[in-house]
């Protein structure tokens, strides 16, 4: 592994990522390391996603829940008791989660814990359901969620949410977790695991009789797919210092299936230019809802406009590029490095 | 559930015994929500039984057909029941288009795509509602013929619930008619039972499936406006949830049968009244009931109470 040019290049690559990333955390504009931030937020969901939908196969509309459960659970470790007792002025808070703080990372680690038993629960029945119903079940589930979050007064403090929750992400933690993540998942489906996914995904009858076990595979898809749309719940929690259960509804789901869509289904690759560019074009869209002036004409600026320009280019996408950015193709230093040759020959000859 | 939840406060405060009355009270409102979500589901099982799609824009295919009712008398001033078949005429029209748009290049196309399809459709739907529509809510039209309380027996009965349950009976009827009795119906029950078979026998498959669209989604059309007229406030997301408990309800009747649906439609219905009735502590764990049920009918009986295997 030591011997070969990629895992240094890999290196090198990682080590210039961070320093770009150290820079910009201390010299970029605020609102330059907000949309940063959501771009890796955006990258974790769409990769843990796409190990779900893309590669092995199984629609799942669950994320949201997956993320509401962890952004819950993480703020309820690490906000100060005090912070606690401000919020939950209708009902209080049970004991013991009104006594204890526990600094942000076990925090974070325990809501993508919660949310990974979340996703083995979900991820069991897909033995029974398939298809369109394992859909209607995983929304079922994110839905649920919303609704007990809604109603769980002394646990949630229900509608109301949590405010002012401290802003402990930054571009370390995002980032971090993002390239953990996407190095996670990728040695995860170059693994034996990973071809097991495949294997499901393309012919489930197929890789059942080759004596791929269907139901540990597919919950272990689940299960880590959750874990990390969880992290990246409590991220998030963390980022926008509040959250309230009706935040985590369908369309957060849609918006990841977007990302995972645009990048294409079963490339990690292409997830994470999509993750990106979702989070900086939906930044850049802002513009069509405030007034502007073209050739003397004011137009009023609309609201929901940028979300009708999001869904048409959703619709774009799955009518005419259906297979998105990249297809089911990834990044490679094999692939950079035969590009390279390619060309230095074509010159030479 | 305004007037269940109002008649459920004077229950529990007045600390009167359940009687008879306000049971057939609820039963009543229970029955009329049930063939409301019951025609919705419909609209769910056709297009399902036929090209197997979930077609997640029909909630909000309902919610459009409402706002075509609003600006059907706001806009043109059309007198209620001619804005009323003026909605069903455009709600009609709008299935057959999104059917032409988005499913219909996607035929062929694995299922994960026409899936996202569909999804994508109702999200562009609801941010089409919100852009032209405005995101606040508006008042739906209550015509002062229909806005009356009968007094059967002691059972107070609001019209609109009478009509809804005489209508929809008739909608019932009729669409029976259209599936066992025309040369179109049996055309979709042939697509339904062998898609490819059908094609070969020489079914028009294209004008079958817009048929099967339009029928849908004028269902779905009616059952909006007896919603509306019950719940006088329209807005985007109104389709939202009466759209995915009526598709629990086509799939726990079992998907691609006609009295499935209905039957799903009469429990969830039953369940939204009733629950919020005689339980009101927990009525805001009343969705979370029903997709837990419908967990539970998928892992049990996947193909539903009433459908083949």
């Amino acid at each position: 592994m030591y011997k070969q040019p990629s895992f240094w290049l890999t290196l090198i690559a990682l080590v210039v990522f961070f320093a770009f990333i150290s820079y910009a955390q201390n010299n970029f504009d605020a609102y330059v390391i907000r949309i940063m931030n959501v771009a890796a937020i955006y990258v974790i969901l769409g990769v843990s996603l796409n190990l779900i939908n893309g590669f092995t196969g199984q629609f799942s509309l669950g994320h949201a829940g997956f993320m509401a459960i962890g952004a819950y659970a993480s703020a309820l470790l690490y906000m100060s008791p005090e912070l606690k007792a401000m919020n939950f002025f209708i009902k209080p808070l049970i004991w013991p989660l009104n006594r204890i703080q526990i600094p942000f990372f076990p925090a974070l680690l325990i809501g993508g814990l919660l949310a990974a038993g979340a996703g083995f629960l979900v991820g069991a029945p897909c033995m029974r359901v398939k298809g369109d119903y394992l859909a209607i079940v995983t929304y079922g589930f994110s839905e649920i969620i919303r609704v007990l979050f809604n109603n769980l007064q002394s646990v949630t403090n229900g509608p109301l949410g949590l405010k002012g929750l401290p802003t402990y992400t930054n571009l370390w933690w995002s980032w971090g977790w993002a390239v953990f993540t996407v190095f996670f998942i990728k040695r995860l489906i170059d693994s034996s695991y990973g071809r097991a996914l495949k294997a499901i995904r393309d012919n489930e009858e197929a890789a059942e009789a080759m004596g791929v076990n269907l139901f540990y595979h597919k919950t272990l898809a689940f299960v880590v797919g959750a874990f990390f749309a969880g992290i990246a719940g409590g991220l998030l929690g963390s980022l926008v210092m509040t959250i309230d259960p009706n935040a985590f509804n369908i369309m957060l789901t849609f918006q990841i299936v977007l990302i995972v869509l645009l990048g294409g289904l079963g490339s990690i690759t292409g997830t994470v230019i999509s993750g990106v560019l979702i989070a900086v074009l939906m930044e850049w869209l802002r513009i069509v809802e405030t007034p502007m002036k073209i050739f003397g004409i004011t137009i009023p600026g609309i609201s929901g406009m940028r979300m009708l320009i999001f869904s048409i280019i959703l619709m774009i996408s799955v009518l005419f590029f259906r297979h998105g950015i990249l297809g089911d193709r990834e990044f490679s230093w094999q692939g950079v490095i035969s590009f390279f040759k390619r060309r230095q020959s074509n010159r030479g000859g | 559930m305004s007037d269940a939840q109002a008649s459920a406060c004077a229950f529990s405060s007045g600390g009167v015994l359940m009687n008879l009355t306000l049971f057939l009270q609820h039963l009543a409102n229970g029955v009329a929500l049930g063939f409301v979500f019951g025609l919705v589901a419909i609209g769910y099982t056709l297009v399902y039984g036929v090209v197997k799609l979930v077609n997640f824009a029909h909630g909000d295919i309902f919610m459009m057909a409402a706002f075509f009712v609003y600006y059907g008398i706001v806009l043109f001033s059309f007198p209620w029941f001619l804005s009323f078949l003026f909605a069903i005429f455009l709600t009609a029209l709008l299935g057959i288009s999104i059917e032409k748009v988005a499913y219909k290049p996607l035929r062929n196309a694995p299922r994960i795509s026409s899936l996202c399809s569909a999804i994508g459709m109702s999200f562009l739907l609801e941010n089409f509602a919100i852009v032209v529509f405005g995101g606040r809510q508006k008042p739906f039209y209550q015509p002062a013929v229909l806005n009356k309380t009968l007094n059967v027996w002691g059972v107070r009965i609001q019209l609109v619930t009478i009509i809804t349950i005489v209508v929809s009976i008739g909608a019932l009827f009729f669409l029976s008619y259209l599936v066992y009795k025309t040369k179109m119906g049996l055309a979709m029950r042939a697509l339904a039972y062998d898609f490819d078979t059908a094609r070969l026998m020489g079914i028009n498959v294209d004008r079958t499936i817009t048929f099967t669209f339009a029928v849908g989604s004028s269902l779905a059309a009616i059952s909006a406006i007896f919603w509306a007229l019950r719940y006088p406030q329209i807005w985007p997301f109104m389709g939202v949830f009466p759209g995915w408990r009526a598709f629990t309800a086509a799939i726990i009747g079992g998907i691609g049968s006609i009295k499935g649906a209905m039957v799903g439609g009469f429990l969830i219905g039953m369940i939204s009244i009733l629950l919020v009735a005689f339980l009101p502590d927990l009525a805001g764990y009343r969705d979370a009931f029903i997709f837990i049920m419908l967990v539970f009918v998928l892992l049990f009986k996947p193909t539903g109470l009433f459908g083949e295997t």
